[in-house]
């Protein structure tokens, strides 16, 4: 038996029963569409997350006051014996020879006022050494003045929405506003920048660290980006920052030091189980689809059962009529997982249009496994209707009204 | 030639044996033009579907020119029937949503010969029944005896050596019946082995080997 004669048996079988066949090719694309479409969340959930951290700056260690075993999670705040100074970030920065720039950071929300207008903002105390830290694009004026971390002027600089929402069209540069209870000259705007890591700098007022720590009282910092000069130094600048706190705080290793690359592995893992998860539901939905088509072929076989038995009789043996139910199924349930596929990648691309910040792709092997698993779904689920066909008694066959 | 000696087949219906075929011994030479006669349930459509190696009997010896049969496996046999056997039913079986062209090519899509040939060999087919005006046509839109000749034309298109009709004409009119009887015996005088179950008289005594069964067994043998 040729293959073109194979499809086109088979497709005429199918069209005896088009509603059922158009239903179950229904089902299986459902099925393929949710895999895709759940696999694209789950791989877009990935990209941002890993996105996120990538935006943070390469080759970056975070300190973090407080010790945990967990590697990668941020550990929750307490249990701190020694607070994580300011001076213990000058020492870091005078003894740790790998370090480019140290970024420490303290955070807060205070009040900000100017004219009559006024609005909570947070308050994101820091030094000059964020800004090629973290990448920073100022619009107008400057970031925040280089100098002694210890030692902060009275000047801020201001995200995108907080200029906007106080000072509208004019111009804030070198205007005096008032965050909390003290007076702050604006030396700089930044540029629209968006969501990063929890928080929205677009909505953030930037102060030198030593002024945010006094304004919270503080005595410890929020973390510490550090900036390390190459890739390959991480390891030895992570014991070397280590070392430095250890030594300053009693012998007591009592901070976290988190490497970009842990962080973005254990993401990763969450990620990858989330992704597996969300394929697993789908899985449901196809086996479903199968169960469908199953019962289609079922039906089929039923109602050709008169024809089964004539094609034994003119010289179709059991081998022949298995291929011919098994490729009825397989082309029924490869039609609805092309149908699924192309519903999915729209379904995707219409997901990222109307949520252009959430990253949706489908991912390849997403794409290549549903095809085969539609395929896979008809072969298995064709199976057991097909050997039921090819397994008729040709003589009860033929004789059935 | 096939030769049936002591060829039994029992079915069990509910809890009782059936003997549709009992110690049946028959010899039926190549060409031969044979009719299996008797009242229904008397075993005649069993013995044509053992013939055709649709059934398989479970006593007594079948052997197609000097082959046992019952030795076969199930690809062999489907061999068999693939180039050895023509089938004719009562009620046709043709594939309704296959053309009069369609149905006529079906052994020839199984047998893997090449599209161009097996439509010309299927026009051959239903030339040689009267049909080619009617090729493209579909089952429903032919007449019974039309539908009959597409299924003689399917019946020798893979030039079979025997051709096996059962009551080929029971769903016909007379005249249709007639032609297809004619279309058959025509079939016979060009050296195929024709069997003929019926239970009409009049068509089965015009083959000159008559068998008559009566519950299973051979009741009367008259031959040429």
């Amino acid at each position: 038996m040729k293959g073109e004669d194979l499809v086109r048996f088979a497709f005429g079988g199918l069209r005896g029963h088009r509603l059922r066949a158009a239903l179950s090719l229904l089902g299986v694309a459902i099925g393929v569409a949710s895999v895709i479409v759940l696999t694209s969340l789950g791989e877009g959930a990935r990209e941002f997350v890993t996105g996120e951290f990538m935006s943070l700056g390469t080759n970056l260690l975070i300190v973090l006051p407080g010790k945990t075993t967990t590697s990668g999670m941020v550990p929750a705040v307490g249990g701190t014996t020694h607070d994580l100074t300011l001076a213990d970030v000058e020492a870091v920065r005078r003894r740790v020879r790998q370090v480019r720039y140290l970024a420490p950071i303290g955070i807060g929300t205070a009040p900000v006022k100017w004219g009559g207008r006024s609005r909570d903002a947070m308050v994101f105390g820091t030094t000059w050494e964020m800004q090629p830290v973290r990448r920073f694009r100022v619009a107008t004026g400057r970031y925040l003045p280089a100098g002694e971390a210890e030692r902060g002027e009275s000047v801020c600089v201001l995200g995108s929405k907080i200029r906007t929402e106080l000072f509208g069209a004019a111009s804030p540069v070198g205007e005096m506003l008032r965050i909390g209870d003290e007076r702050y000259r604006v030396v700089g705007v930044m540029e629209p920048r968006g969501r990063g890591l929890g928080f929205d700098f677009d909505e953030v007022v930037h102060i030198p660290i030593s002024r945010s720590m006094k304004m919270f009282n503080r005595r410890s910092v929020f973390r510490v980006l550090v900036e390390i000069a190459s890739r390959d130094e991480i390891p030895a600048a992570r014991d070397a920052v280590l070392a430095v706190l250890r030594e300053r705080h009693d012998g007591e290793e009592d901070v976290t030091v988190l490497t970009q690359d842990a962080v973005v592995s254990t993401f990763g893992k969450i990620l990858d189980a989330l992704t597996a998860a969300l394929a697993g539901i789908a899985a449901i939905s196809l086996s479903v689809a199968g169960i469908l088509i199953m019962n289609v072929m079922l039906v089929s076989v039923a109602e050709r059962t008169r024809e089964i038995g004539l094609l034994k009789a003119v010289g179709a043996g059991p081998p022949q009529i298995l291929a011919v139910f098994l490729f009825e199924a397989a082309m029924l349930s490869t039609s609805g997982g092309v149908a699924g596929l192309l519903a999915g990648l729209g379904a995707a691309r219409v997901f990222s249009t109307v949520y252009p910040d959430f990253p949706v792709s489908p991912p390849a092997w997403a794409v290549g496994a549903a095809l085969a698993v539609s395929l896979v779904v008809g072969l298995l689920f064709g199976a057991l209707p097909a050997r039921r066909a090819s397994r008729l008694d040709p003589v009860a066959a033929l004789s059935r009204r | 030639m096939i030769e049936l000696e002591g060829l039994s087949r029992t079915y069990v219906v509910g809890d009782r044996p059936v003997h549709a075929l009992r110690d049946v011994t028959l010899t039926f030479p190549d060409g031969d033009y044979a009719s299996v006669m008797g009242p229904s349930g008397s075993g005649k459509s069993t013995l044509l579907n053992v013939l055709g190696c649709l059934d398989r009997p479970d006593g007594g010896s079948y052997r197609l020119d000097g082959q046992e049969v019952a030795r076969l496996s199930e690809a062999e046999l489907t061999l068999l029937r693939r180039h050895r056997i023509g089938f004719v039913f009562q009620t046709f079986h043709l594939v309704p949503r296959l053309s009069a062209l369609g149905n006529v090519e079906l052994p020839m899509i199984f047998a893997g010969v090449e599209p161009g040939e097996r439509a010309e060999r299927a026009k051959k087919a239903l030339d040689s029944v009267g049909l080619s005006p009617r090729a493209e046509h579909r089952p429903e839109q032919l007449s019974g005896g039309e539908r009959q000749r597409v299924a003689l034309a399917r019946a020798v298109v893979m030039g079979p050596s025997i051709v096996l009709a059962d009551e080929p004409t029971g769903n016909l009119d007379t005249a249709s019946g007639g032609e297809i009887v004619r279309l058959l015996e025509e079939m016979n005088g060009r050296g195929l082995t024709l069997l003929v179950v019926t239970h009409d008289p009049a068509i089965g005594g015009r083959a000159r080997h008559r068998v008559r069964l009566v519950d299973g067994a051979v009741a009367e043998e008259v031959r040429p």
